[in-house]
């Protein structure tokens, strides 16, 4: 090993040796961003063969799904890359729900893809501030001034009911399927397309994100943050980043909510929904997009689930709204207990076992 | 330019709250030099580091200069572009990136591409073991290679002044050694300047040209590394007697 290193000529005018050769394949950002292209471009011809085969409210559900798993990617690269804790990011849903409606309501001329980058701009924006003025709190710090977040904002609604619309909200309506295709798909099946291209298409950006430089550096901050500073990584402005990212990402999803259901009110940005995002994410697995897939999935149906098995046992309606929740608990628990990297650990390790046999 | 010291400590001070770490500490280290900062445990080493790259605020009155610019109280990710590079104690490594990414970690800050390219296969060149864990994730690593990554990565920053903070912690007398001589042989080569955090004075002394003996946060000792491995003093604060 010294021996090589027993040389008189400066460095700089050293040839690699073998040992080391300059050609050496590099990561590149282009292929990885290829490879995600083509997987989201599979996605959406998926969720749109799927719109084909099942019903209206199912397409409502698909939908659903698809903008929960945005709120909760974003969720994924501010906990799972940078680890930090955020408890309030049902309050960015909800600032990019009340950007759309308020952009419908006052500006009906503005199209939907302006609409889209708008409330992702707002987003950002409500990031920065939050981010900035929290750059400093660790831990429990961080979630509880996220909490207080997302506690408040909703609150807003109320206070300012003469613009928001109050306690009922604001009602807008939104162009579905355009009429050359009447006939031929449904409102909600095209709503559920514009809604998935749109998640992909940011999930996308995440991936990429997440996989070079940025993705680097917050897992440097996350692993150890004096080595991180002392390889010249700015570590506040890093985590500030990665929470304007995930406000983008949480207020978009909020807008792809508004578009759907044509509404936006305080109710449905709960604490109870922050909440939820968090612990979906960690059911479905922190550290890989795929966890905010199968978080955003478990998060629809097991509320199903539980709605169902209400019905069954013919409970009261004050026992039965409380069922979905208890179902998620519990299954959350039995997961994490079971498979703490969540059901896309599990599903990693059970493939990996697979393959080895 | 050539008697201006590479790093010159003056009346440092650091509290921890109430409990004051460091008391006044003052040094100097010349452009080239190897030298080692000795000491106990808890005599201040590591804080004396980590007050120097900014993780740990100076008290009023400290001044901190690398090659005569002043640094007191800047943050500690502006340090590599300084020049100054730290490796910490246990190395750093973030575990959960290869090998490569952490190495290029420590380049992320320059601009120009084709310059990390080549001050990554130096690193390469540096420690040939690592070329072939490249792609592996730097969990896998034995204690050694580790420290090697968290060497490399500081390298990869070229800085003028390199602070190691017990590179031979937990690892084997032979890697120590090997260790050892290799920052020898880069400082030769390079005029790297080495500041050298050491449990294992007898080690750190035989590669450095002189030391300073730390005990409850003051230099007790300070002088060429022959004289001080033959100073009483240094037994005293070891040993305590």
């Amino acid at each position: 090993m010294t021996s090589s290193l027993r040389r008189d000529d400066p460095p700089t005018d050293v040839v690699a040796p073998k040992a080391a050769p300059s050609t050496r394949p590099r990561p590149r950002i282009r292929p990885v961003l290829l490879t995600h292209l083509a997987a989201a471009l599979l996605a959406l011809l998926g969720v749109v063969a799927l719109t084909f085969l099942v019903g209206p409210i199912e397409q409502l559900r698909i939908a659903k799904v698809g903008y929960l798993m945005l709120a909760i990617a974003g969720l994924q690269l501010l906990v799972g890359a940078s680890g930090q804790i955020s408890l309030g990011h049902g309050a960015f849903m909800f600032i990019g729900a009340y950007a759309t409606a308020l952009t419908v309501l006052h500006a009906p001329m503005v199209p939907l893809a302006a609409i889209m980058v708008l409330t992702v701009v707002v987003g950002c924006l409500a990031g920065i501030v939050v981010g900035a003025a929290t750059a400093r709190l660790h831990g429990p710090y961080l979630a509880g001034a996220t909490l207080a977040l997302a506690v408040g904002l909703p609150a807003l609604a109320l206070y300012f009911s003469d613009i928001l619309g109050g306690s009922n909200g604001l009602l807008f309506k939104m162009r579905g399927a355009p009429p050359e295709l009447a006939g031929l798909v449904t409102d909600n099946q095209w709503k559920a397309w514009v809604i998935w291209f749109t998640v992909l298409v940011a999930l996308v950006v995440l991936a990429t994100l997440s996989r070079g430089r940025l993705g680097r550096r917050l897992r440097a901050i996350r692993d150890d943050e004096a080595a991180a500073a002392m390889a010249g990584i700015p570590v506040g402005r890093t985590k500030v980043t990665a929470f304007v990212i995930s406000a983008g990402c949480g207020s978009l999803a909020g807008a792809c909510e508004a578009y759907l259901l044509g509404t936006a009110t305080p109710s449905s940005f709960s604490l109870a929904l922050s909440l939820s995002l968090l612990a979906a994410l960690v059911l479905g697995g922190l550290g890989s997009l795929w966890g905010a897939f199968w978080g955003a999935l478990a998060l629809v149906y097991l509320e199903l689930a539980g709605k169902e098995l209400a019905d069954l046992l013919g409970l009261s309606s004050s026992v039965a709204d409380n069922v979905p929740l208890v179902f998620f608990g519990t299954l959350l628990i039995v997961i994490v207990m079971a498979w703490p990297m969540g059901i896309h650990g599990a599903l990693s390790r059970l493939s990996g076992v697979v393959r080895r046999r | 330019m050539s008697d201006t010291p590479i790093l010159q400590i003056e009346n440092l001070s650091t509290y921890y709250g109430a409990v004051q770490a460091l008391r006044s500490v003052s040094l100097t280290v010349q452009p080239g030099e190897i030298c080692a900062v000795l000491g106990a445990n808890g005599s201040g080493k590591t804080t004396l580091l980590r007050t120097i790259s900014g993780l740990q605020p100076a008290a009023p009155g400290s001044r901190i200069l690398v090659n005569g610019e002043d640094i007191t109280g800047a943050p500690a990710e502006s340090m590599v572009r300084r020049g100054l590079a730290h490796v910490p104690e246990g190395g750093g490594v973030i575990v959960d990136l290869t090998v490569e990414e952490n190495l290029r970690l420590g380049g992320l800050w320059r601009a120009d591409r084709r310059d990390r390219a080549q001050a990554l296969d130096e690193v390469y060149e540096l420690f040939p073991p690592l070329v072939e864990r490249r792609n592996q994730p730097a969990a896998s690593l034995s204690g050694g290679e580790r420290q090697m990554v968290a060497i490399g990565r500081a390298l990869m920053a070229r800085p003028a002044v390199l602070l190691l903070d017990e590179p031979s912690l937990g690892l084997a007398p032979l890697i120590t050694q090997q260790i050892m001589r290799l920052l020898h042989d880069l400082r030769d080569r390079t005029g790297l300047t080495v500041v050298l955090v050491e449990q294992n004075a007898a080690s750190a002394l035989s590669i450095t040209d002189h030391g300073f003996v730390l005990s409850q946060g003051a230099v007790v000792a300070r002088g060429s590394s022959a004289e001080l491995l033959a100073d009483d003093r240094m037994r005293h604060a070891y040993l305590g007697f």
